[in-house]
């Protein structure tokens, strides 16, 4: 086999070299009590044979796994910080205070009529999300890289736990917005009704961007790198800083194709009342999504095959 | 109905190895070499998972596996015997799912835990018990599962007072053991070893194989991977014995051990520097390995107590010289039972700066083995980088002798190594001994 020799600690690396004399201990649980169901399982690995797209009963078998990624997630990203998870709300909001400095005071940029940090944080909450999920999947496979050459698991989990671990920092946020509003004194519309499918949407098209990103970076660590500069770009390709409005007429369903850009506007639309509800935006934004997701699946199961080997 | 519990056929893997890279000692040859670099970068990168059929027999190509095919009865334990780079792992991967066959089929029955390492995906942030749940679940247990054993789990890994405490405050020790106990209470009809696991301190080590005998009366299909021939043969009912990807299957272990060793003993009439089972980074190799005598003669068969000089050649090729170099030694009994290890760093030793070709020597002036056959492996590292390793780069055998200057021979059974030591007699609490 190949070995590759990489920077191990030393020691791992003195048990390299000085396996020999092991005495093997195995031991195992003391009574197998579903016996009967087990042995009718069967594994057949075969070179030839082409999976399913999605193999539900074994994601289902491994769903705690799942459960606890998140949860290693969550419970880990702001250990040993003073503000814990304080974090979740200085991240938009400090984003918030610069863009209505920068782009609301200096600039002069449009808000549809309602302050512009309310303008500004309500499309932060969800691009801080989508963002967010985008890196904790990207660098979730190579940060994982001894877990995937030593154990076997559904490899989907591994970009689809943090798009969802991430939801409880947007949570968090979406409370700061509605204290926001409450401060502003802006009532949503009736279309805050709607919020779920927003959401859905959102999760949507952060696990299709995510799985293609993911699966490319396990063999090209480029995107790794070109992550951030993706990210902003994304982010100017989004209503962040200025509102959809100001794009121009022809334009604008090329730009819908930005699934974020019918979350952000139907996010603005539904809680702020700044336009009508997006709907154009949100229709071309979900087939985008579909797009992203399915085909990111494919890509993401044709080359889980070979993660092991290259990453 | 048969009871065949792993089915193996025609199996086959296929890696792509790194390409060797043109030099260019031109600056324009650099520069452009520069330019040029991304599109070639994603050529290989790309070639990492293509393989084209007309680049079948460019020397990129490694078949790790090739036509492997075997059965396993229920109940069997199967040894898989081989050196490094004999395909042993990559086996117990493809059994494992971790990587898939370039060709070929497998059929298991029954549910498949594989431990390749312990203590896969624990997070020094989380505590003892939280990095059993994690570490479990990976595994493929779930979290009922882990509930109804939890007690057993942290009773047997002997931390229950840490266990609430994070993982990063845990000695390395702690952290085995905990992480040993995750992998004992798996249930699984067919279990995937790798030897990694023999771990932990020889209180725990004993606790764990009491475990095992219980285990072992339980009909488990066992598929071990080792380098111990000792644990081969004290575990195993059946032997495989691969060779550079390719496998032979034996009735009892026995054999398959037997076979391997006359094999090694082969394979000392190839030259050290040509022998390609071997791993590590290749900027260094070591050319040579002998056993010298008092005079600095070479060697093959030894007496106890004699002055002996291990002696290590090796090249650094054209790479420039290599800054901390540590180099080892171990010392295997014909079982594969490690005898003696030493290494440069260990010993407080420097080596500094190394030029292109040198020589390492370590002596041993009164060579305490017993009479038998010994094999040598060697080893170098730099700044956590493995330059080379060679199992049985060379072998030896001992012949009885004067170790303890007395002019007696020891029995001609006696197994194990001489330790220089004093008898002393004493009567009714008061010394009467020699000085």
């Amino acid at each position: 086999m190949v070995s590759v020799v990489d920077k191990k600690s030393p020691i791992e690396k003195d048990s390299l070299c000085r396996k020999g004399g092991a005495v093997p201990r195995i031991m195992m649980g003391n009574q197998v009590q579903d016996r009967q169901l087990d042995s009718e399982l069967r594994t057949v690995i075969d070179a030839d044979a082409r999976e399913k797209l999605i193999n539900w009963q074994e994601l289902w078998r491994y769903r705690d796994l799942f459960y606890f990624l998140i949860w290693r997630d969550v419970k880990t990203r702001y250990a040993q910080s003073v503000l814990g998870i304080g974090w979740a709300i200085i991240q938009p909001v400090f984003s918030m205070v610069i863009f209505t400095i920068v782009f609301g005071n200096l600039a002069k940029v449009s808000s549809d009529g309602v302050p512009y940090a309310i303008f500004s944080y309500a499309a932060l909450v969800p691009w801080t999300y989508f963002s967010s999920a985008l890196s904790g999947a990207t660098n979730s496979l190579v940060g994982s890289s001894s877990m995937i050459t030593k154990v076997y698991f559904p490899r989907l989990v591994l970009p689809i736990a943090p798009v969802f671990g991430k939801l409880i920092d947007f949570g968090i946020a979406m409370v700061i917005l509605a204290g926001f509003m409450f401060y502003f004194k802006i009532a949503p519309t009736i279309w805050a009704l709607f919020l779920p499918y927003l959401v859905l949407l959102m999760i949507l098209a952060a696990s299709g961007i995510g799985m293609w990103l993911t699966a490319m970076s396990v063999q090209y660590r480029d995107i790794r790198y070109a992550m951030n500069l993706v990210i902003t770009l994304l982010m100017y390709a989004a209503p962040v800083v200025y509102p959809a409005s100001s794009v121009p007429e022809n334009w604008r369903m090329i730009y819908a194709i930005n699934p974020m850009v019918g979350v952000i506007e139907g996010f603005r639309a539904s809680l702020l009342g700044t336009t009508a509800m997006p709907w154009d935006f949100i229709l071309v934004g979900t087939i985008s999504a579909m797009v992203f997701f399915f085909s990111g699946l494919i890509y993401f199961r044709r080359t889980e095959k070979i993660f092991a080997d290259v990453v | 109905m048969s009871d065949v519990a792993i089915k193996v056929e025609n199996l086959s893997k296929r890696y792509r190895i790194g390409l060797k890279e043109a030099v260019n000692d031109t600056f324009v040859g650099a520069i452009s070499a520069v330019v040029q670099h991304p599109l070639k970068n994603l050529r290989q990168l790309h070639r990492l998972s293509a393989f084209s059929e007309a680049g079948e027999d460019s020397g990129g190509i490694l078949w790790a596996l090739k036509d492997i095919s075997f059965q396993v009865e229920q109940g069997e334990v199967l040894g898989i015997i081989g050196r490094n780079g004999a395909g042993k792992t990559t086996l117990l991967k493809i059994l494992s799912k971790i990587t898939y066959p370039t060709s070929g089929r497998v059929e298991m029955k029954g549910r498949v835990a594989s431990l390749l390492e312990i203590g896969t995906g624990f997070h020094p942030e989380l505590t003892g018990r939280e990095n059993i749940y994690l570490n479990g679940t990976l595994l493929g247990m779930t979290k009922r599962e882990i509930d109804r054993k939890l007690d057993e789990i942290i009773d047997f890994s002997g931390v229950e007072k840490f266990i609430d405490t994070p993982v990063k405050r845990y000695s390395s020790g702690m952290r085995v053991r905990l992480a040993f106990s995750v992998a004992a209470f798996l249930e699984a009809e067919i279990l995937l070893i790798d030897e990694v696991l023999a771990v932990g301190d020889t209180g725990f080590q004993k606790k764990s194989l009491g475990k095992m005998e219980e285990a072992a009366y339980q009909g488990r299909t066992i598929l071990f991977v080792s380098h111990s021939m000792a644990a081969i043969l004290a575990l195993c009912t059946r032997g495989y014995l691969l060779e550079l990807g390719r496998g032979t299957y034996y009735p009892t272990a026995n054999e398959a051990v037997n076979k391997y060793l006359t094999q090694l003993a082969f394979s000392e009439n190839i030259p050290l520097d040509q022998r390609i089972d071997r791993e590590g980074s290749g900027k260094l190799k070591f050319v040579s390995v002998r056993v010298l005598g008092e005079e600095e003669e070479s060697l093959q068969q030894v007496v106890t107590g004699q002055k002996i000089t291990i002696s290590l050649q090796y090249d650094v090729g054209g790479n420039e010289p290599l800054r901390n170099t540590n180099f080892g030694v171990i010392i295997f009994g014909n079982l594969g039972q490690q005898l003696f290890v030493s290494d440069t760093e260990m010993a407080g030793t420097e080596i500094a700066a190394l030029p292109g070709r040198g020589e390492i020597k370590c002596e041993i002036p009164n060579c305490p083995l017993s009479p038998g056959d010994y094999r040598i492996l060697v080893w170098a590292v730099s700044n956590y980088d493995l330059l080379d390793r060679v199992e049985s780069a060379t072998t030896f055998s001992v012949h009885e002798g004067d170790f303890f200057g007395t002019g007696k021979l020891p029995y001609l059974e006696s197994q194990g190594v001489f330790i220089p030591h004093h008898w002393k007699g004493i009567k009714n609490g008061k010394r009467n001994s020699s000085p």
